[in-house]
This record gives C-alpha cells, structure tokens and sequence, in this order.
C-alpha cells in the first residue's frame, strides 16, 4: 500500500516538477536563473520576459496564425470528415467500403513519408507562405482519422431514424444537418477536442511550407526563438507558456472530454 | 431502402482535398523513389533501383538512422507500455484521487511537442540541468552526463522524454480495458486461491489483450513519427547519434536537395512501418483469449 501511494506520488512529481520550472523560470532573469536555476526568483516574482517577448517578436501574430489555422482546420476538416461520414453510412454498400478504405489508408502513412513530394506541391501551386496552404494540408492530413472515428460511430446509429426523415421527404443534406449531425455530437465533440490539440501543436507542417515571419504559427516562431535566445530559457520558457495556454486552460474545464478524445484518436488512430 | 443519388456529392470535398494532398504525393514518393530530382531542375533521370541500392548498401548513416529508430522504439515501447499498465492497475477504481491523477498524468499529451522539447532540454542541461543537480545532491556526481550531447546515450535521453510525454495517454487506455474486465473474474480467482501474480498472468493479461496490442502498435507507431520532437530537441545530433528515419528523410531532402533519393528512404521507411505493425498484429492475436 505504502509502495503504491509512493509510486503516484514520484509519478505526481515527474509532471509537476518540470512544469513548475518552466513556470518559475518565466518569471525569473536570466542571471537569477544562472544563480539558481531551480530556485524561487530572488528578486521576486517579475512579469518583465512577457513584456520582453511581446517586443521582441511578433508574438500577437504567431498567437493569431495559430488561431486561425487551428479554427478553420478544425472545423473544415470535422465539416468534411462528417460529410464523408454520412456517405459510407448511407450507401452502405461495396462502394461505401471501398471509399471508407480509401481514407482509412491515410491513417497508416506517416506524414514524413510525403513530406518529400508534398513540399514540391505546395510549392509549385504557390501555396508555400499561405495560411490557405497550411489549412488545406492540415484538412487531408487528419481527415482519415476524423473519417474513422465519425464512420464508425454513425454505423452504431439506428437506420429507422434515417428512414422516418426520408418519409418526410427530407433529402440527404436536410436529414445529415438535422438528424445524423445533432445525434453524433459526442463523437464529433471527442474528435474536434482531438484535432484542435493536433492542429494547434503541429511542427511539421509550418516547418515545411513557412519561411515568412507573417504566417509562422506558434510552434514554429518557438523554435526559431532558440536560434536568436539560445540557452535563455526564461525567454523561452516564457514563449512555452504562451503557446501552451489555450491547450492548458480548455484541459483544466474540458478535462474529461479532452481525455475521452484524445484517447479515441490514440485507439483509433 | 434507396438513397438519393446527392449522397455522391457528399464526399466531393473531402476527397478532392485527399486526393490532391495526400493520395497524389503518395503515389509521386513511389514515382521520385526511382529518379535523381533534386527537387527544383525540371530535368532529372530515371535511376531504376539505384537510390535503393545506395540506401540499403553504400549509406551507412542510413542504417544508423534505423539502428537509433529500433533502439528508440524498443525502449519506450517497452517502459512505456511497463509503466503505463502499472500505474493504470493502481489508478483503477474510481474516485476524487485516482480521478485527479490521471488528469495529470495524462496533462503532457496536450503540449507540443516544441514546448517539450525545450523543457527537457533544461532538465539534462549538464550544468543548470535539474538531472545533474539531484545526482549532485544524492552524492551520485559521477553519473551527471551531458545528456543530449554525448553520442552514446543521447538517443535514450530522448526515449524518456518521450515517455514522459506519452505514457499518460497510454495509461488512460489500459485504464479503460482494465474497466472493462468483468468483476466476477477476479471473484472466482479469489476464491479459487490464485496468487496476484497468477490472477494476472491468468485473468487481467489474456483479456487486456486488446488494448495491449492498441498501445503497443501505437506507441510504435509513434515512436516512428516523433520527428517533431528530435527534431527540436537534438535536430539528429550530435555525430547522427539521434538521426530517426523521419529526421534523415528531412536532412536528405531539405538539407542536401536529394529529393529522389530521400522519396526512396520514404518509401523503405514505409515498408518498415507497414512490416513492424503486421508482425505486432500477428504476435498479439495469437495472443488473444475470450472466455
């Protein structure tokens, strides 16, 4: 009993430990954290690398690119997957499998496989420096998970629901907005969760196709914040907590749906 | 009952996107695979199976990068799975503590990966490093290293990160197949004398099977895929000591403009992956008991 309540606590501290350096360090200058890297700050708690790092860098447009990619990634690739979705479900058939195993295909190659030809892509449809560019590409990069999740859910929804709307005379897009739509809120509520932490913390992507400071989203601005601040972490840890609070602050309310989406996209994916 | 022949229209968006942006490369990563393009001439030339050959015997950084990937994936498979399944067994029932923790354990799945990396960067930093300084404290000095700088064991250094960046989410899967063993099972277990250990071996294992073979084909899976992370923590350094296939093909393509030959690295890496996950399969199901 004793072994296991220690476990959890060592494993408690494991998260904690770091993160509280990572606040603690924000707050600190760079000689304090020379002095004592894992201390209190000495001269007191100062918000001074906040001010700093808005400066600095254009930090409020990092902040918004990331925003709007997320946003429009998200909610056109829930859009589409649902869409999808809805199809596989109603034709039901062979060509329903078939397109179904088209999109599930998407979920076994990596994406550093296309990485290659994907970057002469973009680049020959000019859409390398493009927010567009980056949507786009995020959409068809998560949509056969999405397409997954969402099918398999809808197939678990009862046909009679569908059948009583078409004697109603209800055509597809009327029973998939009114019908398949509001009865897949869970599922489309665990997947969104899955794709916003996804969209929002995605490298690869903007690595790739960003090179202009107006459209570097925040994972790409931070990197890049190492070649200019090296081993400044108080600046850099002050440039983690910023790209990292919208996650943190939508897990600390939507703690449970975060865990039930995050976990379907680990199962599923 | 007949659908509507709209329903066709539905699929119209998705797929052109997914046919532009991830069928249409797919297939032209098998088509570079077989050329010298440098990524930006309008000419190149076919090379029949030449960039493979090369890969497969004249680069020797190539099959360090699979070495490092293999070594990476074996040990946070391996302690990822070990620890996520222990503590999920702890963490089982529900209630204000357990509830709580798993909360926590799980918090890191929600950072990027960019973020981490810098965290951990500070942690095995050799002289404001966290690491180093507990050693100090419990008179351990000698085993303060440069983490991420020295060749030998970089690549481990990096395979903790990741666990600790991952386990949590791991966790919270076996939680959930854990939930789902019937209570009468360890009843009868109980009743017929077994030890913890038989219990387990006989009980909990066979019927966690499947989400033992989720966590270990995604957690390999992952471990492939965590370009990001190496990327940002040691960019594949130092001496190629952390290079991972996902980061060559990078360095390949985008440091030394071999797109051909980096396209047939792809290619190779996504037969590996596609070998790696079917044998993982198959040694799981036989695995597999219903009762």
């Amino acid at each position: 009993m004793f072994f296991k309540r220690f476990s959890l606590f060592v494993y408690a501290l494991l998260i904690l430990v770091p993160l509280i350096i990572v606040l603690l360090t924000s707050v600190k200058t760079l000689q304090e954290t020379f002095a004592n890297p894992l201390g209190f700050p000495e001269g007191g708690i100062k918000f001074d690398n906040y001010v700093a790092i808005f400066q600095e860098q254009t930090m409020a447009g990092y902040f918004m690119n990331s925003t709007v990619v997320t946003l429009f990634s998200v909610s056109l690739t829930l859009l589409f997957a649902a869409m999808i979705a809805f199809g596989i479900t109603r034709l039901n058939n062979w060509l329903g499998n078939i397109l179904f195993a088209l999109f599930t295909l998407g979920m076994m190659v990596p994406a550093q496989v296309i990485m290659v030809p994907l970057y002469s892509l973009v680049l020959n449809i000019g859409l390398t420096n493009s927010l567009v560019g980056l949507i786009l590409v995020n959409i068809s990069s998560t949509l056969p998970i999405a397409v997954f999740i969402l099918t398999g859910f809808m197939k678990t929804l009862p046909k009679e629901l569908f059948e009583a709307s078409t004697i109603d005379g209800a055509g597809n897009w009327k029973m998939f907005t009114k019908v398949a739509i509001p009865l897949s809120l869970p599922s489309l509520s665990a997947t969104a969760i899955f794709l916003f932490v996804m969209h929002w913390n995605d490298l690869l992507y903007p690595l790739l196709f960003i090179t202009d400071n107006a459209y570097k989203t925040l994972p790409l601005a931070l990197l890049e914040f190492r070649g200019q601040y090296a081993t400044n972490y108080p600046m850099l840890f002050t440039g983690v907590v910023i790209a990292s609070a919208p996650m943190v602050v939508a897990y600390v309310f939507l703690q449970r749906y975060f865990v039930a989406g995050m976990t379907a996209g680990a199962v599923k994916g | 009952m007949k659908t509507s022949k709209t329903i066709y229209l539905f699929f119209i968006p998705g797929l052109i996107l997914y046919s532009i942006f991830f069928l249409y490369p797919t297939v032209s990563a098998l088509f570079y695979s077989f050329t010298d393009w440098d990524g930006f001439s309008e000419a190149f030339q076919f090379v029949g199976f030449n960039n493979f050959e090369r890969a497969l015997t004249g680069d020797s950084i190539f099959w360090k990068t699979v070495g490092n990937n293999l070594k990476f994936m074996l040990v946070v498979v391996i302690l990822q799975t070990i620890v996520a399944l222990a503590f999920a067994m702890i963490v089982l029932k529900n209630t204000k503590t357990t509830v709580f923790l798993r909360a926590l354990y799980f918090f890191p799945t929600i950072l990027s990966s960019v973020s981490v990396a810098f965290i951990w960067s500070f942690i095995y930093d050799p002289s404001l490093g966290i690491l180093n300084q507990l050693l100090e404290l419990a008179g351990l000095d000698f085993l303060a290293q440069n983490w991420l700088g020295n060749a030998n064991i970089a690549i481990y250094s990096l395979a903790i990160t990741q666990i600790w960046f991952h386990a949590g989410q791991m966790l919270i899967v076996f939680v959930a197949g854990l939930q789902a063993i019937p209570q009468e099972m360890y009843e009868v277990a109980k009743i017929e004398g077994a030890s913890k250990w038989q219990t387990f071996r006989s009980v909990t294992w066979p019927l966690l099977a499947p989400s033992a073979t989720i966590v270990v084909a995604y957690t390999t899976i992952q471990s492939f895929k965590a370009f990001d992370l190496v990327f940002a923590m040691t960019g594949g350094g130092p001496n190629n000591s952390t290079e991972i296939i996902a980061t060559y093909i990078y360095e390949v393509a985008f440091r030394s403009y071999q797109f051909g030959y980096a396209s047939s690295i792809s290619v190779i890496f996504m037969i590996i992956i596609a070998f790696i996950t079917f044998l993982q399969f198959k040694a799981l199901r036989s695995d597999r008991v219903s009762y």
